[in-house]
């Protein structure tokens, strides 16, 4: 898609990227537990006897949590396997109770599929390029040390314990930071879309490990690093930018790429070391023998699919269909968010062209001014609606809307009663229309002259004066029509 | 006066029901001879209060007419491996010494519903890992058996069910539970000359039992006849949502179902388990309980299970690598013992906690379970052990093709004096040789006493059956127990 390269002393470097996104799904209790997944909690008011991981405590599917990954796969058109098996990964940490994570390393329960991507989303000319998944897993979160409680010793809040993640891995077929942000920001829109994840990275609800590794263009693959847990889309692409190039200034310095497990410091906007393959763990993946393994029915899986949401690719081909711009379709599309606003738009009733030039222009703008998201929006759908309802039939024109609009902003009053109130009607009333044109073309004499003899830039000049002098209220067409005429 | 020590589970449920005594008299009496049986060892925590508790709570429905559960009245011994809710659960391990869980077992939960009393939490080999209860961190328990050549021997009740087979051998108690992921069941009954069986593995929930190994861990009861087997089963098995691997099946009424007439079943005898040099006095029994079924009516079919001799190295593999990991929350962050030397970090006190808390033979299972799961190893070892273990489930599932149970003896040989073998692990592993190839197919196995060998010991008789069919193995063992004639009892020394 893009021909990223980095120029190093010895010439062109190619770079190779593979990203592991850790998605928490979203579900009421943990994957194994009914524990509580709820975020910024008292620590360890979230723990169960099975999150704590007591003696004789057993683990137990959550089958909505099995429900969300599966519809996530069928999102990347991704195989579902209908038969899939947790393993163990066993290691030692204070924030890991039963000793090994509940995971999928043999038979995840979701395998190949892929997502394509746009550089840019919101140019419908940009290229796109298709980045595979190799396959999606369901596994246990950790809990969290707290190292800032004591002066000598960590403590150990569970909350977290037991939450259930997917990990989406994908193909090393991305090449560039930009290439890479794209497709975690198409990701995030998908699990979005499908409810899968909330997409929250502030809070940890979605993190990426980074595999990067460097080769001469088309050579054969360079040693991968992975720099754990990135947890936004700007440091993910910074951290591969960084490490890139500390890989090319290495190789080119006669050294060689370590294998190795990485940090992205983003204050320092640096990758370091954690820890190198030969401390890496031996893992001693089994399959849990607490668990039976996971098959699904034809049932679940119609259900699944049956329940999946219109996703953005398809949502955007309808929207032009609809007759909108590929612009506004893929701005409108790019958050599930926004496709949803429009669409209540439209099911109340408001035309699609009208919906989401006022949307895109109107409601984002205003939004800006006002550092809010769409979300904590002050005006509603059905309030919108309301107000451009009323230039759709005429009773106002598109510029006294934009006063109607700011009003609503600040008093939250409804579009109708404001236009009651304030006396912001639309006029047709064509004999005080006429007057005030006659009025104008007197005071005028010399325009009206130059634009009998040919300037029709003129025309606007006495439209924009006549709306004035109707303070706004006249309505544009009939203002047209009798201009033409008595201009001549 | 009735000595309540020789009644049985029904005798006790029966005379309580209809009023011959009262449960609390049963309790108290138990309590009596629990508390004066000190020298066997065979409880690590005695609770007589909780014994007299419930059966004064029986006493009291049955005085208000209200119906009685499976087992009221009956105070019972508890392995310490079962979870008790205010009760110190420590699985015979240092690490769990002073342990007090805020839950109940789902098992111990049925069975104090069907109104059975707990006498106390009786010992086992340390997470259930041993086959002679010498692993135990509270010293090992005593079989009250003793050889008959005058001497005073100290022997090996089994294990790992050891406290549980010693205590009902002893009169102590009619009945206890057991835990069976090898054996444990079966060969302590077969030491001591009681019944035990090991359900259908999914039968009981093992929600709330300390893990040894998820995939072969199966509770069952332990009694001194075969019926009282049958009614413990019935109230401690049951479907559990919170075990993932609890069969969800109704509970069959196995003590309803009791028939010695085996007319129309065929016995598998299978000629792989027949070793070279097979002890003379098992090889008799063996022979008696083949006489004993056909005189029941059964037909005798010789049977091959080919991959037999695989079945022990399998479960050596599978066993010890389920547990290293089943083992790894004991680390001193959450419960149990911690020990944290002075400046110590986190890796420190791991290996200082578990270093002091793990005895000698549980260290030594997390070592080849951790070795048999590592990187390069996986596939010559757990890989390869799971798929024997295809080989021998399907092993059963062709003779029944021929057969509907098979009887084998239940150990190679009778108990043996304590510290006999725990110099040499392999030849304590050996003793699970016939045990093990039922619980690696999850099947039911019952052992019931064969008879006594050349030294005076008991020996015992193992019946295999098809999965969740628990009613004929029972059966099969019911026209044992009434052929053998099997009434020798461990003098009361202690």
């Amino acid at each position: 898609m893009s021909e990223y390269r980095i120029q190093g002393n010895t010439g062109e470097w190619e770079v190779v990227i593979g990203l592991e996104v850790h998605a928490q799904i979203t579900s009421e209790s943990k994957l194994f537990s009914g524990s509580s997944t709820g975020f910024g909690a008292e620590p360890n008011s979230h723990v169960s006897l099975v999150d704590a991981a007591m003696p004789g405590m057993l683990p137990v599917p959550n089958r909505e949590c099995l429900r969300q990954a599966v519809r996530t796969g069928m999102a990347i058109n991704a195989q579902i396997n209908r038969w899939s098996r947790f393993d163990r990964k066993n290691y030692f940490y204070a924030d890991l109770p039963q000793g090994y994570q509940i995971s999928q390393l043999y038979h995840p329960i979701v395998g190949e599929g892929e997502i394509e991507v746009t550089l840019n989303e919101k140019d419908p000319d940009s290229p796109t390029k298709k980045i595979g998944i190799e396959r999606i897993h369901v596994e246990q979160d950790a809990g969290k040390l707290m190292h800032d409680q004591h002066p000598t010793m960590s403590f150990v809040d569970l909350n977290r314990s037991g939450v259930a993640l997917m990990e989406i891995v994908s193909r090393p077929d991305i090449g560039s930071p930009q290439e890479a942000g794209a497709y975690l920001k198409k990701l995030r829109s998908i699990l979005r879309y499908v409810g899968s994840c909330d997409g929250n990275m502030e809070q940890g609800s979605m993190r990426a490990d980074v595999n990067v590794s460097v080769r001469k263009p088309g050579g054969e693959l360079g040693t991968r690093t992975e720099t754990k847990n990135v947890n936004s889309i700007r440091f993910m692409m910074q951290a591969i930018e960084y490490e890139a190039q500390r890989q090319v200034d290495l190789i080119e310095s006669g050294g060689a790429v370590v294998q190795e497990t990485r940090l992205f410091d983003p204050n320092k906007m640096e990758t370091r070391s954690m820890r190198s393959k030969e401390d890496a763990h031996d893992y001693r993946y089994f399959p849990d023998p607490d668990l039976l393994p996971v098959e699904l029915d034809d049932a679940f899986l119609e259900e699944c699919r049956a329940s999946l949401p219109e996703l953005p690719d398809a949502k955007r081909t309808r929207y032009e269909a609809l007759g909108l711009t590929a612009y506004n379709a893929a701005v409108l599309t790019a958050e599930a968010e926004t496709a949803f606003w429009f669409e209540d738009l439209l099911a109340e009733g408001v035309d699609a062209k009208q919906a989401s030039n006022w949307l895109m222009s109107e409601l984002f703008g205003a939004l800006n001014k006002l550092g809010k998201t769409l979300d904590e929006s002050p005006v509603n759908p059905k309030q919108a609606a309301e107000l451009l309802g009323l230039v759709a039939d005429g009773t106002i024109s598109g510029s006294i809307a934009k006063q109607v609009f700011e009003i609503m902003l600040e008093t939250k009053q409804g579009a109708s009663a404001i236009v009651e109130e304030k006396g912001l009607k639309q006029t047709n009333d064509t004999g005080a229309i006429e007057a005030e044109i006659a009025k104008i073309m007197a005071a005028n004499e010399d325009k009206v002259t130059e634009y009998r003899s040919g300037k029709d830039k003129l025309f606007g000049f006495f439209v924009g004066q006549t709306m004035k002098a109707m303070q706004g209220k006249a309505n544009p067409g009939v203002v047209n029509q009798l201009l033409k005429a008595k201009l001549g | 006066m009735t000595d309540f020590s020789r009644l049985g589970v029904a005798a006790i449920r029966d005379g309580v029901a209809n009023g011959e005594f009262k449960a609390v008299e049963v309790a108290e009496a138990l309590n009596t001879r629990v508390a004066a049986a000190k020298a066997l060892n065979a409880f690590i925590v005695e609770t007589p209060e909780m014994a007299v508790a419930a059966a004064q709570a029986v006493d009291a429905d049955r005085a208000a007419g209200k119906p009685l559960g499976k087992m009221a009245g009956v105070p019972i011994g508890m392995k310490d491996l079962f979870c008790t809710e205010g009760v110190q659960t420590t699985a015979a391990s240092h690490m769990l010494e002073g342990f007090v869980p805020t839950y109940e077992s789902t098992v111990s939960a049925n069975l104090w519903k069907a109104g059975a009393g707990m006498l106390g939490k009786l010992n086992l080999d340390q997470f259930a890992m041993g086959s002679s209860n010498e692993t135990s961190y509270f010293g090992n328990v005593i079989s009250p058996w003793r050889r008959n050549d005058g001497g005073n021997a100290a022997l090996a009740p089994g294990g790992s069910s050891g406290g549980s087979s010693s205590a009902i051998a002893a009169r102590l108690c009619p009945a206890a539970t057991g835990t069976d992921t090898g054996g444990s069941i079966r060969q302590p009954a077969a030491f001591v000359g009681i019944s035990g069986i090991k359900p259908t593995y999914g039968r009981c929930s093992r929600w709330g039992i300390v893990a040894f190994a998820s995939s072969l861990d199966q509770a069952g009861p332990m009694a001194r006849d075969v019926r009282d087997c049958a009614i413990m089963l019935e109230a401690m098995a049951g479907f559990d949502p919170k075990d993932p691997t609890s069969l969800d099946l109704p509970v069959p009424a196995w003590e309803a179902g009791l028939n010695s007439d085996l007319k129309g079943k065929r016995i598998g005898i299978p000629r792989e388990y027949r070793l070279d040099g097979i002890d003379e006095d098992i090889a008799k029994m063996w022979d008696n309980g083949i006489a004993w079924l056909k005189d029941a009516g059964a037909e005798i079919v010789d049977i091959s299970l080919p991959h037999t001799k695989y079945a022990l190295p399998a479960y050596y593999i599978i066993a010890p690598a389920e547990a290293s990991s089943n083992l790894a929350r004991f680390d001193g962050v959450r419960f149990g013992l911690r020990d944290l030397p002075e400046g110590a970090g986190l890796q420190d006190m791991y290996a200082a906690t578990r270093a002091a808390g793990f005895g000698e033979e549980v260290r030594r299972r997390i070592m080849i379970g951790t070795y048999v799961l590592s990187a390069g190893f996986y596939d010559a070892y757990y890989t390869q052990a799971q798929k024997v273990r295809a080989l021998i489930a399907r092993d059963f599932e062709n003779a029944w093709a021929s057969c509907d149970l098979i009887l084998a003896p239940t150990t190679p040989s009778a108990a043996f004096g304590l510290g006999e073998k725990n110099a040499d692990p392999l030849s304590m592993y050996l003793n699970d040789v016939f045990a093990v190839p039922a619980s690696l197919a999850g099947l039911p196995a019952m052992s019931v006493p064969g008879g006594l060998d050349k030294q005076g010991l008991p020996l015992g008789l193992q019946i295999i059956g098809k999965a969740l069919d628990e009613q004929a193995v029972l059966n099969a063992g019911l026209a044992i127990e009434e052929r053998s004639g099997f009434t020798a009892e461990a003098g009361e020394w202690w």
